[in-house]
């Protein structure tokens, strides 16, 4: 028994030498993760960290900024205001309000040059004020990303990186490397026509943690799970990526 | 002893619009207004004054007196304003300068004169650069604003009045001299009281029943028994600091320590004076006679010596030191109030939190410019482009709700796509279309939701909206522009993508 307890103890010191920072507050956790939590060390969703989303096409872009919308909707009840920085294609706000997400909250800053965008979302990552930081940029290398996580290990903000049609996908210094796609949706009773948005939602890399997939579908504020899906080795043969 | 002196500028609007149209000079004109209907003159150029034209009479009147008469509008408050400015100026001449409406200025010259050598050629002088700049002027000096005031309207241009001297100088003047109403002149003109000599002697119980108080105490201001109080014109302090160097500078961390004294010195200013500045300009002056110049703003008013160290330092390295700079010079051209219920953002948070978000705000701005960011909040419009609008402050907060009937999608489309369908019938959703040459099968469809144009803006058709799943699950915001009538098939188009 001393010896387990002892054991744990040297696990939560080596996550928090890996970046892993303990939950400030006992209030503070996404709570409407539900299962998906599971797949993280120590069974929360690790904030003050950088989260990598992955988008092939259009409707994957969609379908991940829908997710990190819901994602934020539920970090912005705790803290500040949140920074959207764009490249190309421009968030719809009236839309957000569905995810949980005030969109007279958010600030967008739209930007043309790769350069730029790096800076400003490095820049932002370090304004402790910030809740969230969501940042469309196509790539980043090692170090970048490296300077990134340290910079959130500082200010406790939450990085979430949105890479579209990433040139390479190279290993970065994220906690966790996630892939949304659109799914088609369950009816909402026997009425015709689309139900709730319903996504698959996939946790390619995890620091510490299991990867994972999921089903789930957004509804009143919180993930609903269709059901629990194998490991991803067989969902990849399933969809064919 | 307090010495004044009075200024009447005689026809300074005239004047005015003179020197900024030079081929009105030496021509009759007035500036009129309408009054009850009627066009009034209400102010007249010298020369139109000598044909007759005075101010107050109609303008029909006068192009019957002078048909060539050249006419321009009046603006109420352009005479204020341009004697505000002209004692401004005055401030060259003593530090005490005041407006005296509706044509005058006073100058408190007490102890200025002996710079200028005495007291006629100061006056002289005054009088001088006035007529340069194109004005009919009239001065005069005396030791109370009221004898001053009556020596420069009634008496000599340029007359001095020794000190003491007030009341000789005042005795054969007429009554209007002494700022009275025109009823009370009028009643003393009926009286045969032409000069001020005539009733200055007067027992003072008789002139109070007679003509009341006032007159009393104009006599009593011209005199000086009775102290009248200028109300000088402040000038707009100027936050500007300067830091000249020995030997000339030019390695960047020399630039920086310029900038960072400069500031501590204005931002301590701006402190004392409960100001914040929301630009501020930094000029280096090179040696060889370049100016370069960095320029820096800021969200809301600030004066954190830091924060604005820190916007300029993005921009250092824009300036080219060549053979090295040897005065720096650090403005604020616009400053304002600092408003202590402005330092949050959107009434959460706390102040420091919201002050460090409009730092990073600031910052963003410095380096890719104000245009990149954007806030957005609801406007009450059901047409999708119009559903939103741009935050003009960071501080705005939502006048109406944010629309929760309607799903819209994630991303819209600035632009509406042109798509090809293949609908069943009228008025249902199509059940194939191609985008971007993809082929999508549809799979679910919601809709239609109509939206008609907003016909006060615009015209054109309305849109029937339909939300539709792909068989990849994917989800699309497709319409119909139009119905379908009679002769050919409405246009489709893409407008947007659901997550």
């Amino acid at each position: 028994m001393d010896k387990k307890l002892k054991i744990a103890e040297l696990q939560a010191m080596i996550l928090e030498a890996e970046g892993f920072l303990p939950p400030m507050e006992n209030s503070r956790q996404l709570n409407m993760l539900g299962p998906m939590a599971e797949a993280f060390p120590t069974g929360i969703f690790p904030m003050g960290a950088i989260h990598e989303f992955v988008s092939m096409d259009v409707a994957q872009v969609a379908a991940s900024a829908g997710f990190i919308s819901c994602l934020i909707g539920q970090l912005m009840q705790h803290k500040g205001p949140c920074l959207w920085v764009s490249m190309g294609k421009r968030l719809f706000p009236p839309a957000l309000k569905r995810f949980g997400m005030e969109p007279d909250r958010v600030i967008f800053v739209n930007l043309a040059q790769q350069k730029d965008t790096l800076w400003v979302i490095e820049e932002a990552l370090k304004c402790p004020s910030l809740a969230v930081v969501v940042g469309e940029i196509r790539d980043l290398d090692l170090t970048a990303s490296r300077r990134l996580q340290l910079a959130v290990e500082q200010s406790r903000v939450t990085g979430l990186l949105h890479r579209y049609r990433p040139g390479r996908m190279n290993n970065m210094g994220c906690a966790a490397r996630w892939q949304v796609r659109p799914m088609a949706s369950k009816p909402i009773g026997r009425l015709p026509g689309i139900g709730y948005p319903t996504w698959q939602v996939e946790l390619q890399k995890v620091r510490n943690g299991r990867p994972g997939c999921w089903q789930v579908a957004w509804h009143r504020n919180r993930f609903e799970y269709l059901e629990q899906l194998a490991p991803r080795e067989q969902i990849r043969i399933k969809t064919g990526t | 002893m307090k010495r004044y002196v009075a200024i009447w500028f005689g026809h300074l609007l005239t004047d005015r619009l003179a020197t900024l149209r030079p081929e009105l000079l030496g021509k009759a004109f007035v500036l009129t207004a309408p009054e009850r209907g009627r066009m009034v003159i209400q102010a007249s150029s010298p020369e139109a004054v000598a044909v007759g034209i005075g101010v107050k009479m109609v303008l029909a009147d006068a192009r019957a007196l002078c048909p060539g008469l050249a006419v321009f509008d009046f603006d109420p408050g352009e005479a204020e304003k341009l004697l505000a400015q002209l004692a401004e100026w005055c401030l060259r001449y003593t530090p005490v300068a005041s407006v005296d409406p509706p044509d005058g200025l006073v100058l408190d010259a007490s102890g200025c004169t002996h710079l200028w050598k005495g007291e006629r050629p100061y006056l002289k002088t005054i009088l001088e650069r006035l007529q340069q700049k194109g004005y009919h002027v009239r001065a005069a000096m005396a030791d109370t604003i009221g004898a001053a005031w009556a020596l420069a309207r009634f008496g000599n241009t340029g007359s001095v009045a020794r000190p003491g001297g007030q009341l000789e100088a005042l005795l054969p003047l007429p009554p209007a001299a002494l700022r009275l109403e025109s009823t009370v002149t009028e009643r003393m003109h009926k009286l045969g009281l032409a000069q001020i000599g005539d009733f200055v002697g007067m027992p003072r119980a008789t002139l109070r029943r007679r003509f009341g108080q006032p007159l009393l105490d104009r006599i009593d201001q011209a005199l000086g028994t009775l102290t009248e109080h200028l109300k000088p014109v402040i000038p707009v302090a100027i936050y500007q600091e300067r830091l000249p160097c020995l030997e000339p500078v030019r390695t960047r961390k020399a630039i920086e320590m310029a900038l960072e004294h400069l500031l501590k010195a204005l931002a301590g200013r701006l402190q004392q004076d409960g100001m914040g500045l929301r630009k501020a300009v930094f000029k280096s002056f090179r040696i060889d006679g370049k100016v370069s110049e960095i320029s820096i703003g800021t969200g809301r008013p600030s004066h954190n010596g830091q924060h604005i160290f820190r916007l300029f330092t993005e921009k250092i390295g824009t300036i080219a030191p060549g053979l090295g700079m040897e005065l720096f010079i650090l403005e604020a051209p616009v400053v304002e109030e600092l408003d202590a219920r402005q330092e949050k953002l959107w009434n959460e948070g706390s102040a420091h939190e919201s002050t460090e978000v409009g730092n990073l705000l600031d910052r963003i701005a410095g380096r890719v410019g104000q245009g990149a960011i954007h806030r957005y909040l609801p406007d009450e419009h059901h047409w999708p482009e119009r559903s939103i609008r741009q935050a003009s402050s960071p501080d705005e907060r939502p006048s109406t709700k944010w629309p929760q009937t309607g799903q819209r999608p994630i991303y819209l489309l600035p632009q509406p796509e042109p798509i090809n369908v293949t609908a069943p019938v009228p008025d249902y959703p199509p059940m194939v279309f191609v985008y971007r040459g993809k082929v999508h099968q549809v799979k679910k469809a919601d809709g239609p939701e109509r939206i008609e144009r907003e016909w006060w803006l615009e015209t054109g058709l309305q849109r029937d909206y339909y939300r539709v799943e792909d068989e990849h699950g994917a989800r699309y915001w497709l319409f119909r522009s139009g119905h379908y009538e009679h002769d050919g098939t409405p246009e489709w188009f893409m407008h947007g993508f659901f997550a």
